[in-house]
């Protein structure tokens, strides 16, 4: 960059590094300092959690990258390693969590079962991925992953760490962050997002079987969609 | 006991009880005895206290909708050793009312609940009949054969869709909700109320009277993201200062829909996810299925093939019961200095299984008649030096390190007491159930595999507190020494696998129930057969679902730091408790 | 105080933790340079008999994974003399009935002249959101056409398209599996020797 860019920026730098040199050095020690010290937070769900203790064991040291800290309150962690399955029963707990983290938070989705149900996924009280609800920043498929393959997949986490930029970065932009709304649990899970297409895929049969007719003649390959569940 | 019934205990049991109260379960491939619905509970408590079945092992239903009917299966034992006593009670589906078994075996409260549940038995009699996997205001009961899940795509697999014309398709994209979900006909969210947690709490015992001084009552949630609750887990724990009143263990928030899916899919397919439930052990786990399904298939296993299976199993053993000390130390604040020292010892047994098998954790290794692979020769001279040099010396090193470790005792020795009559009673297995004073071991009871040739000790305790659960497994890392050093002296060459190698196995009509005595307990797969590819039902028997049956009655009267401590001896893995 | 009667226990715990920590620096002084970022210095760190740290210092020095080792599926094809890629897989559909969580997609393709279906995939899919890993895949393959790879440097930032593997994708070359299988390959192809020996 020219030094003749630098002293005059086209984007809002914060007033209080206003005098600051030159903001792409501060760029990476700020995101120097910041990833060399993610604090995971202890969140192991099934199995990809014993993969993720013998990551912070002696073999695979997390500490050698900062990150044997793991703390137990979200409150003081940095990233949220979901690893193992997400149900429906606990996914309230963990938008709840994922909430009350402060920014900068990164999730990591370890292992298949958290990047999309997994080899559980057509199960009924599995959700399909944790990214229904919550932002994952990387995902690191395998089931589970090896240590190494984890400690892989936190290398990446600092590669997109180090590639944030000051400017836009979400957290130092105007305005509270908005809260994820916590699903409930109800005949099945039910997401708060989306309670305008719940209502109307819901709908009594009559209903419904009227306009899936003609949606079944506009489609291709003539297949109903789900049937509706039996109540017993 | 009758000296006829000690010489021949079941075989003319139709005729000790009034007539039309029983009758031989005489369908092709199963065993056992139909129970009328009203004489249930005196023919119980007939087998309990005059035949000597005092250790009900198992309580599950299988839905025969072609039938009509449900049958809730009963796996009773006694713990002098033998084999089981197998009764049943036929109800029609839309009359499913069993009465409840609590009364004489504690044991049974969580595996009732869990009845009713998933499949909508109602137990009378029940003191606490709620759910226990699925939550309060789950619509529906899922392991009935006609519930059927929102991402259903086909009734067994190998689904159609995915060979020869397979296009891929996002199971999203299936759904009206374009999510793993589906709700009544009809449902309004905006005006649905939801239901708190007001079972839950009301029966939640509070204050115990006759205390003097006048200390806080508080409800108290531990987990289920707790550090302490290994896993999600969640307890409601009710205090009068620091000392707890009752305790109500939460269940179900990794229920990961195994038995529906295994009803899926066929028998071999069914192996890997084995491996999944209890991870820490997925030899053992594999282990058990594989006997169930040999028992109905009938098949020989070689004899290499045996001595492969019983060193992967002792492994096994001794790798969970490290990882199980080392994190109980965990709980008691040693902060992690002893449970690095464990995995160590782990991560060098798991090398040998990812050489063996490709996969540290979910080894998937077992098949029906054998193994997959066979083991070469370095790999047992690498168990070798293992067996022989390094696991005694570090057991050695542990040992100085901890068991007459002043703060270990102090916290553990007469911290939650079980006695032997209370932990036959509520079914509990493994290292909890000896360390009360109970020999009571699988390998031993009713052997297995070459169990009947080996030479080892059951190693039971004196005490059951925590203590003694504590000394119990390292002791039995002993004895897995001991099992290996034989076996690595003894084994033949030879096959490992009993025929050729298919996928599609031929497994004929009946049931089976195959149980070894894993690590954390008797783990057991109940296994219907219809003829057909896949299972027609298939239950786990977790040994730690049924420990845990156990945590209230020892933690009455503690302190709320010594119930993570309790929670630790029991040694749960919640992929077996929610499977 | 009931067990401050026997007052070693935790001294001796003591000395077991201080063993350790001057063992790390005692058997790093005596191994010197060799011990770390070498290969006889990862192997004598995985022995029945290794002391001090047990650290593998990923990435620098990774471990040697054995032979067995399984993670994601790949097809195998043989290259021909001009640089063609001969794939092994027929279509036969056995890995995608044997596949636990059914995450294979095979499209087998039809022979344009005849209308016959001809023994080759038109397109084969794999999510490997869904793979579990089992290998089942690869021990039912009758024609050795797909194996389980060794990579499992796998971290993504997005899923969705990434993570469904296509065809492409998918193959490697035998040379490959040979690389990575040493042993397995060396099996198999003694049993085609067999086979193709003609009968006496």
């Amino acid at each position: 960059m020219s030094p003749e860019g630098l002293s005059k920026p086209d984007f809002d730098i914060p007033p209080e590094m206003q005098n600051q040199v030159a903001l792409t050095t501060l760029d990476r020690i700020y995101n120097w300092s910041r990833k060399n010290s993610v604090w995971p937070m202890m969140f192991g769900l099934a199995c990809c959690a014993i993969e993720m203790i013998a990551a912070a064991a002696s073999r695979y040291d997390l500490a050698r990258f900062g990150m044997e800290v793991m703390r137990p309150s979200p409150r003081q962690s940095d990233v949220m390693l979901v690893s193992g399955t997400v149900t429906k029963k606990m996914i309230p707990q963990i938008v709840r969590l994922y909430n009350q983290m402060p920014e900068p938070k990164y999730v990591i989705a370890m292992g298949a079962c958290a990047s999309s149900g997994g080899p559980f996924k057509e199960g009924y009280n599995v959700v399909a991925g944790v990214d229904k609800f919550i932002p994952v920043d990387v995902y690191i498929p395998g089931c589970p992953p090896t240590p190494q393959a984890l400690l892989h997949g936190l290398m990446t986490l600092q590669k997109k760490i180090e590639s944030q930029s000051l400017k836009e970065v979400s957290w130092y932009k105007k305005g509270p962050g908005e809260a994820i709304p916590v699903p409930v649990l109800g005949p099945d899970l039910i997401d708060l997002r989306k309670i305008a297409l719940i209502r109307e895929k819901s709908r009594p049969v009559a209903d419904l079987k009227a306009e899936t007719a003609s949606a079944v003649e506009a489609s291709q390959d003539g297949e109903l969609p789900a049937k509706e569940e039996q109540n017993d | 006991m009758t000296e006829a019934v000690l010489v021949n205990p079941l075989d003319n049991l139709v005729e000790h009880f009034p007539s039309g109260w029983l009758k031989k379960d005489e369908r092709p491939g199963y065993t056992g005895f139909i129970v009328e619905r009203e004489h249930l509970l005196e023919f119980a408590r007939t087998m309990r206290d005059d035949f000597g079945f005092d250790y009900l092992s198992m309580v599950t239903a299988a839905d025969y909708i072609a039938e009509g009917k449900f049958d809730v299966v009963y796996y009773a034992y006694k713990t002098i050793g033998g084999p089981a006593l197998v009764f049943k009670v036929q109800v029609a589906r839309d009359d499913a009312v069993v009465p409840s078994l609590v009364g004489l075996y504690p044991g049974a409260e969580f595996q009732e609940r869990e009845v009713w549940d998933l499949m909508g038995v109602r137990f009378e009699g029940h003191p606490d009949l709620r759910r226990i996997l699925m939550w309060e205001g789950f619509a529906g009961h899922p392991l009935r054969k006609d519930w059927k899940e929102p991402f259903y795509e086909e009734d067994v697999k190998p689904f159609k869709s995915r060979w020869p014309e397979g296009k891929p398709v996002n199971a999203d994209d299936r759904n009206p909700y374009n999510d793993n979900v589906q709700y009544p006909e009809g449902f309004d969210p905006e005006s649905w109320v939801p239901e708190a947690e007001t079972l839950l709490y009301s029966g939640l015992q509070r204050v115990s009277h006759g205390e003097e001084f006048k200390t806080d009552e508080l409800v108290v949630n531990m987990g289920p993201q707790h550090p302490s609750t290994h896993g999600v887990f969640r307890m409601v724990v009710s205090l009068q200062g620091e000392k707890i009143v009752d305790l109500k263990p939460v269940m179900g928030y990794l229920h990961r829909n195994h038995e529906k899916i295994a009803e899926r899919n066929t028998f071999l397919q069914n192996m890997p996810f084995t491996d999944r439930l209890d991870y820490t052990a997925s030899m053992s786990t594999n282990f058990a299925y594989a006997l169930a399904v040999e028992k109905l298939m009938g098949v020989q296993v070689p004899e290499r093939a045996e001595y492969i299976r019983v060193m992967m199993a002792e492994l096994t053993r001794i790798m969970n019961h490290f990882f199980a000390t080392g994190f109980l130390l965990n709980d008691l604040g040693v902060y992690f200095t002893a449970s690095l020292y464990a995995i160590e010892e782990r991560e060098l047994i798991l090398d040998i299984f990812e050489e063996v098998s490709g996969s540290r954790m979910m080894c998937n290794y077992f098949r029906f008649g054998g193994v997959v692979r066979d083991v070469s020769d370095e790999v047992l001279k690498k168990i070798h030096k293992l067996v022989y040099d390094r696991i005694p010396r570090k057991l050695e090193q542990f040992d100085t390190y901890l068991t007459n470790n002043e703060i270990l005792r102090t916290r553990c020795e007469g911290v939650g007491v079980l006695t032997a009559d209370q932990a036959i009673a509520l079914s509990t297995a493994g290292p909890v159930l000896r360390a009360s004073g109970v020999p009571y071991d699988v390998r031993r009871a009713d052997p297995y595999s070459i169990y009947d040739r080996l030479e080892f000790d059951v190693v039971t305790g004196i005490h059951g507190d925590i203590y003694d659960r504590y000394l119990v497994r390292v002791e039995e890392i002993k004895q897995s020494i001991r099992i290996i050093k034989q076996l690595l002296r003894d084994i033949p060459s030879g096959p490992i696998l009993a025929g050729k190698p298919a996928y599609q196995v031929r497994v004929p009509a009946g049931e089976s129930y195959g149980r070894v005595e894993g690590p954390k307990g008797e783990l057991g797969f109940y296994i219907v057969s219809s003829g057909k590819p896949n299972p027609e039902r298939y239950h786990v028997r977790a040994p730690t679902f049924i420990n845990l049956t156990s945590l209230a009655p020892m933690a009455r009267g503690e302190k709320v730091a010594d119930v993570v401590v309790i929670l630790g001896a029991i040694d749960i893995v919640l992929g077996e408790v929610d499977r | 105080m009931k067990n401050f009667g026997k007052r070693f226990g935790v001294m001796s715990s003591l000395g077991v933790t201080m063993g350790h920590f001057f063992q790390t620096y005692i058997v790093d002084l005596v191994n010197g340079k060799k011990r770390y970022r070498t290969a006889e210095g990862i192997e004598s760190r995985r022995q029945a008999d290794t002391e001090g740290i047990f650290t593998i210092q990923y990435p620098e020095e990774s471990l040697p994974l054995p032979e067995e080792f399984r993670v994601l599926p790949f097809l195998v094809y043989d290259e021909g003399e001009n640089g063609e890629k001969n794939l092994r897989c027929t279509a036969c559909g056995i890995c995608a009935k044997v596949c636990p969580p059914q995450c294979i997609w095979i499209y087998r393709a039809t022979d344009p002249n005849t209308g016959k279906p001809s023994p080759h995939p038109l397109e084969y899919y794999i999510d490997i959101d869904i793979c579990m890993n089992c290998g089942f895949c690869a021990e039912y393959c009758p024609f050795d056409a797909i194996k389980m790879d060794h990579d499992f440097e796998l971290a993504s930032y997005t899923r969705g398209e990434a993570h469904l593997f296509n065809l492409e994708k998918l193959m490697k070359p035998a040379s490959y599996y040979e690389r990575i299988r040493p042993a397995n390959a060396a099996c198999e192809a003694a049993a085609k020797a067999e086979k193709a020996k003609p009968k006496a």
